[in-house]
């Protein structure tokens, strides 16, 4: 099947074309350099702008955690419920909406590929069997190694190769992506109810801290040659005065060997860039960290933005869930996963009228905005944490309009409104920024080669809205801005169109992509990992890996290692 | 002084018996006769005047049921009877679900009469009796 | 004779997936690791109670059909029904379950799990106020104080203990089998010294009667380091008889008993001298053990939820829970019955966003226990079709609720005669899950283990997942035919 995309406003910032009226040609999945007209499907474009097929680099859609989410939340669907079609399934939303529900809304506004951030090893099955029922989209997820005993025993022994060929396997048993970390250290202590509050803490009973941790795996992270760096949500998420364990954290990364390539991905910053010494003192940290990342190049992160609607709050991190608990006392659920990780989930509502939730909204626009390079810097809500993805029409327009986020602004809590910096920054994104913040960036941060572009030979995944660059100025309209990209004009995934004007037209299975990591001594590596398995798990080594049978269309990406 | 019925609290749930015969088919003998019998304390047992594998009547709101009545093994537990999960347990417990959509197989006032004479049907002939198939 | 190890056990929430069988002429033949039931459902596959071919009731009696036209009859009783009930789940993999959701939303019907008559209550709680829990592994690893509340694992889960909490061996906790043989033989040792006794050997010495709630003081054992085993019901259960300490609470009065323990957790002072007939001194000493353990949990059961309260017994249980987290390391978990039911709650909330009682037939998933339920859909005799999988209802529901899903054209998916079965309309026999059938099934702490297929199911048998594809098939063919002819 060819498809000829005619006229359009093209933004491709990896290929640096921004805005240029031109064709794109699609033969089957992928994009090719021409295809003759006459026997092409064409869509015309003119007048629209095209984008790359959104990338969204962590977003919690599939799993243990979210589905436990979904079932502590009834109050939360019961307002946002979505009917059966004749070619769609039904579902319900808000914050954690089911698994088809959650591919047809990214896909409406133009998504292709998300990235699932967060999977417990030992139920990386249910993460993988949710994903091929989460249509319209190809995936990934990270599985949490920063607290698993293997990680911890073999950094504190100093073995990095090691540790480097049980993350290797633990990469491919549970078909993984990239090493996640959640306050490392944190999470093992939180095994008997404690945490570490810095970053030389000790781990009880192993005798490393989280700084060795932290360093341990972003070389493990290079020795492996992973796509992506590691992806690290900092110790101290969620306190007043994070921000210096935040500093003292890329600090400590500044040293591992990169050719200048980022080594850490501080996801969802905005909860890591606190200031003041309590709720009462809270202000933003976002200008020294800013700072930071603007003169050094081994960070991209993520925003991890507030948006003012009732959320489920849910991480690894079960310690800071359980602070949320003390707060809100709201239900709490804690899910402890031996040997390995630990979870939590929390509703929650950001409000506007409360000082904290206030200046915490504009801590992640200060922060996308006050870092120079966009390249740095992806869009998200960590969803559901700090608003459900459904809302990204929305961060957008305040990233791309002053006016946008000054309206939002005006019905701030006073005492936010004094804090905050927004006042002062007159940055606007701009289409290509958007582009950047929202599929390209992402897809180099990933490493996904195919993604985030419109070159020859990249993935047919294209998003076109209604929106002219040449009579629209986004800063001014925002929110026709904001129309365009809540309900894509066209939705092209793998050169198929899935959606026409915010309508779903066919439903469509993604890929799941994984590491094929080849490694020198995996035999011997498992061999140790066999005499283990009794010892330090519940299941049997033959039944814990994640088979082909729970991947619907497999996606390998084979990977040589250094080790 | 034997008593002709006791007013106690019925209780359902489950006895090792009681799952190996689920697993085994719930046609086997096992299946039968782990959810046919009817745990009492012995101090209640005495006063109806009953010894093991006696026949007794369990009466509830819903109906009522022929059992054995086997002496608990373990402890005391005076004042409540305690059946195996089934057929015959769920002829008389309530269907009560106090709107939550569970009912009350636990708690139920119940009363039990000795019932010499009667025999504990077979899981065909209590199909047949409760639903006519 | 082929061996297979690390086989997963179709049989409760357990999921002991250590199982070694050995297989001959294409049948087991030896089952080893497994508990009693476990070797009861491994060498059902080859009973003769086994369902072989499809039946269909005509004039009253169910006759031997062919899978086409039992599934054929099966869609039109579910294309024709306005409020069709599917029910069971509990006992088939999650593959299965997947299609179940799908033919469900098809046919506009009420989908329910065995959940509703086991731990729906628990869910309802979790609702409510959340629930702080973990895998079996980090008790195992790090638990110092076991507590089974309204539940009897020795009967129930009989490996549970074996596998995941008082007998084994964590990191940084022992298996306490030394001190439960020493308990096993001292037992025996006063039986025989009891035997002697009576056989005029010895002289006899006045014995306690049988300890009244009253008499049973928490020993001094709740003071010790080391794992402790706490076991609390109505009746004195086989695990009771294990225990460190039984506590005999009076039927019905769990919920007051919980009430009281959070208060003492508070520090609060009681000005009673006793609740649920325990005394208050008794409470006071066990909650100051639960307060200095370094990672408790209760595991609980059916005696929380089906017992008066409901709900509201598992809504204080898990709040007892939170207020000991702000002491210690605390955690709480339901003990799922049958093998997959939490697989099936996980599925079902994954594809609706509800994991049991979930009503389609406004062409949205809609939930609302109590409405929604299947019982009480039954009671209020609602329901105009029933299509039962893998569970026995007319074995586990209260009489008044199967007498109207017996009323109403019935369709049973099972590997066995059970029950329901003999009492269906349209019986279709299906390959057993885990042992002739490969899939995934969810252990009662949410870890997903695959099943195995390890011998050939009876010629000609097919899969409840494969059954349920074909019947939804059918089911889209006669909709659209209706579509077309309007």
């Amino acid at each position: 099947m060819n498809l000829l995309i005619k006229n359009g406003f093209v933004y491709d910032p990896i290929n640096e074309i921004n805005g240029e009226i031109m064709d794109i040609a699609i033969r089957n999945d992928k994009i090719v350099e021409s295809v003759p007209e006459r026997t092409s499907k064409i869509i015309d474009a003119s007048g629209l702008t095209v984008f790359p097929g959104g990338v969204d680099i962590h977003t919690h859609i599939a799993g243990g955690e979210v589905n436990t989410g979904r079932l502590v939340r009834p109050e939360d669907h019961e307002k946002d419920f979505v009917r059966k079609t004749a070619i769609t399934r039904s579902g319900v939303g808000y914050s954690i909406p089911s698994t088809f529900t959650t591919g047809y809304r990214y896909s409406r506004m133009g998504y292709t590929t998300v990235m699932n951030p967060s999977m417990a090893c030992l139920e990386a099955k249910h993460t993988h069997e949710e994903l091929n029922d989460i249509p319209m989209l190809d995936k990934a997820t990270y599985p949490l190694l920063g607290d698993w005993w293997l990680v911890l025993e073999n950094i504190a022994k100093g073995d990095l190769e090691a540790c480097a060929r049980y993350v290797a396997w633990m990469l491919e048993i549970t078909k993984g992506y990239a090493i996640k970390i959640v306050n490392p250290g944190g999470l093992e202590s939180w095994g008997f109810g404690r945490n570490v509050h810095s970053i030389d803490d000790q781990v009880p009973n192993f005798g490393i801290t989280p700084r060795e941790i932290m360093c341990g795996l972003a070389k493990v992270n290079k020795m492996l040659n992973l796509p992506h760096t590691i992806h690290l949500h900092t110790n101290n998420l969620g306190i007043p005065g994070n921000y210096a364990t935040t500093l003292e954290t890329m600090k400590c990364l500044e040293s591992i060997p990169s050719d200048g390539k980022p080594v850490v991905h501080i996801t969802h910053l905005q909860f890591s860039s606190f200031a003041g010494e309590d709720w009462g003192s809270f202000r933003s940290g976002a200008g020294e960290i800013a700072k930071y990342i603007n003169n050094h190049d081994h960070v991209t992160f993520d925003m991890g933005q507030i948006v003012f609607t009732d959320t489920t709050t849910m991480t690894a991190d079960g310690p800071f869930e359980y602070t949320l608990y003390q707060l809100s006392g709201h239900k709490w659920v804690n899910t402890d996963i031996e040997t390995e990780t630990s979870g939590g989930i929390i509703p929650f509502h950001y409000k506007r009228k409360n000082p904290v939730n206030a200046i915490q909204w504009s801590i992640g626009l200060e922060l996308a905005l006050m870092t120079k390079n966009p390249w740095k810097v992806f869009m998200t809500t960590d969803h559901p944490n700090a608003g459900p993805f459904t809302a990204y029409p929305k961060i957008l327009a305040w990233l791309a309009s002053k006016k946008a986020r000054m309206a939002t602004f005006k019905r701030l809590h006073k005492k936010a409104q004094k804090k905050s910096l927004l006042p002062s920054i007159d940055r606007e994104l701009s289409l290509y920024d958007i582009a950047i913040v929202t599929r390209s960036g992402q897809a180099k941060a990933l490493d996904l080669k195919e993604k985030g572009h419109l070159g020859v030979g990249a993935d047919a995944d294209v998003a076109i809205f209604n929106l002219n660059p040449e009579e629209v100025d986004i800063a001014n309209k925002y929110k026709t801005f904001r129309r365009a990209f809540s309900n894509a004009a066209y939705t092209i995934k793998a050169g198929k169109v899935l959606v026409k004007d915010g309508e779903i037209l066919q439903q469509s299975d993604g890929k799941t992509i994984w590491l094929d990591l080849q490694t020198s001594k995996e035999i011997e590596i498992s061999e140790e990992i066999k005499r283990k398995f009794r010892e330090y798990w519940t299941v049997e080594y033959e039944n814990y890996p994640v088979s082909d049978h729970y991947i619907k269309h497999s996606s390998p990406l084979t990977i040589k290692a250094d080790v | 002084m034997v008593q002709e019925k006791l007013n106690l609290i019925l209780l359902t749930g489950r006895t090792i018996d009681q799952g190996v015969g689920k697993e085994s088919g719930k046609s086997t003998k096992l299946y039968f006769d782990s959810t046919t019998m009817c745990y009492m304390d012995e101090t209640d047992m005495n006063k109806l005047g009953l010894r093991n594998n006696d026949h007794i009547m369990a009466t509830t709101e819903e109906g009522s049921v022929v059992l054995r009545a086997i002496k608990h093994p373990r402890g005391a537990m005076p004042g409540m009877i305690y059946i195996p999960y089934g057929p015959w347990a769920n002829a008389i417990c309530s269907s009560k679900t106090t709107s939550i959509g569970m009912p009350s197989f636990k708690g139920t006032p119940v009363e039990v009469k000795p019932a010499p004479n009667q025999p504990v049907l077979t899981l065909e002939e209590l199909l047949k009796k409760e639903f006519g198939r | 004779m082929s061996k297979i190890d690390a086989v997963t056990c179709p049989v409760c929430g357990c999921l002991c997936d250590d199982i070694e069988l050995t297989i001959a002429d294409g049948v087991v033949a030896q089952v080893k690791n497994g508990c009693a039931m476990c070797e009861a459902k491994f060498f059902s596959h080859n009973n003769d109670h086994r369902l072989k071919t499809p039946l269909i009731r005509k004039d009253g009696k169910l006759v031997p059909s062919t899978y086409d036209k039992a599934i054929r009859k099966s869609a039109e009783i579910l294309a024709k029904a306005n409020y069709p009930i599917l029910y069971g789940w509990s006992s088939t993999d999650c593959e299965a379950q997947r299609v179940g959701v799908e033919l469900a939303e098809e046919v506009g019907g009420v989908l329910d799990n065995t959940a509703v008559v086991c731990h729906g209550p628990s869910i309802l709680s979790v609702q409510e106020v959340g629930i702080p829990t973990c895998t079996l592994g980090q008790i195992r690893h790090r638990a110092d104080l076991l507590i089974y509340w309204g539940c009897n694992p020795w009967s129930a889960h009989p490996r549970h203990l074996e596998r995941y909490t008082a007998f084994t061996e964590g990191r940084f906790k022992g298996s306490e089998w030394k001190s439960y043989i020493n308990k096993v033989k001292a037992a025996a040792g006063r039986k025989k010294l009891r035997s002697l006794e009576r056989i005029g050997v010895l002289k006899h010495k006045p014995e306690q009667v049988a300890p009244t709630v009253s008499d049973n003081k928490p020993p001094a054992i709740l003071n010790k380091k080391g794992r402790k085993l706490i076991v609390v019901d109505v009746r004195k259960s086989m695990t009771a008889e294990m225990a460190d300490y039984f506590l005999q609470v009076k039927p019905g009065k769990d919920y007051e008993l919980i009430q009281a323990m959070r208060a003492l957790v508070r520090d609060q002072e009681l000005d009673v001298e006793e609740v649920a007939g325990v005394p208050v001194e008794y409470l006071q000493q066990l909650v100051d053990a639960m307060i200095s353990c370094q990672f408790g949990i209760i595991f609980f059961g059916m005696g929380l939820t089906q017992s008066p309260s409901k709900f509201r017994n598992i809504d204080v249980a898990i709040s007892l829970i939170r207020d000991l987290n702000m002491r210690t390391k605390f955690a709480i978990m339901p003990m799922r019955g049958h093998f997959n039911v939490t697989g099936a709650n996980t599925v079902f909330t994954w594809q609706s966003g509800y994991p049991y009682a979930v009503d389609f037939s406004l062409g949205y998933p809609r939930y609302n226990p109590g409405e929604t339920t299947v019982v009480d859909v039954l009671l209020r005799q609602e329901s105009d079709a029933g299509l039962v999988i893998a569970s026995d209802p007319a074995s586990n529901f209260p009489r008044k609720a199967v007498e109207h899903l017996v009323k109403k054209p019935l369709i049973v998916i099972d590997p066995h005669m059970n029950a329901t079965s003999l009492v269906g309309d349209v019986v279709l026999p299906s390959e057993i899950v885990g042992i002739e059938k490969e899939g995934t099934a969810y252990r009662m702490d949410h870890v997903p283990l695959p099943l195995k297929k390890v011998v050939d199911p009876p010629k000609g048998l097919l899969s409840d997942e494969e059954i349920l594809r074909r019947i939804l098939k059918e089911v889209r063919k006669i909709k659209s035919k209706k579509l077309e002819a309007a």
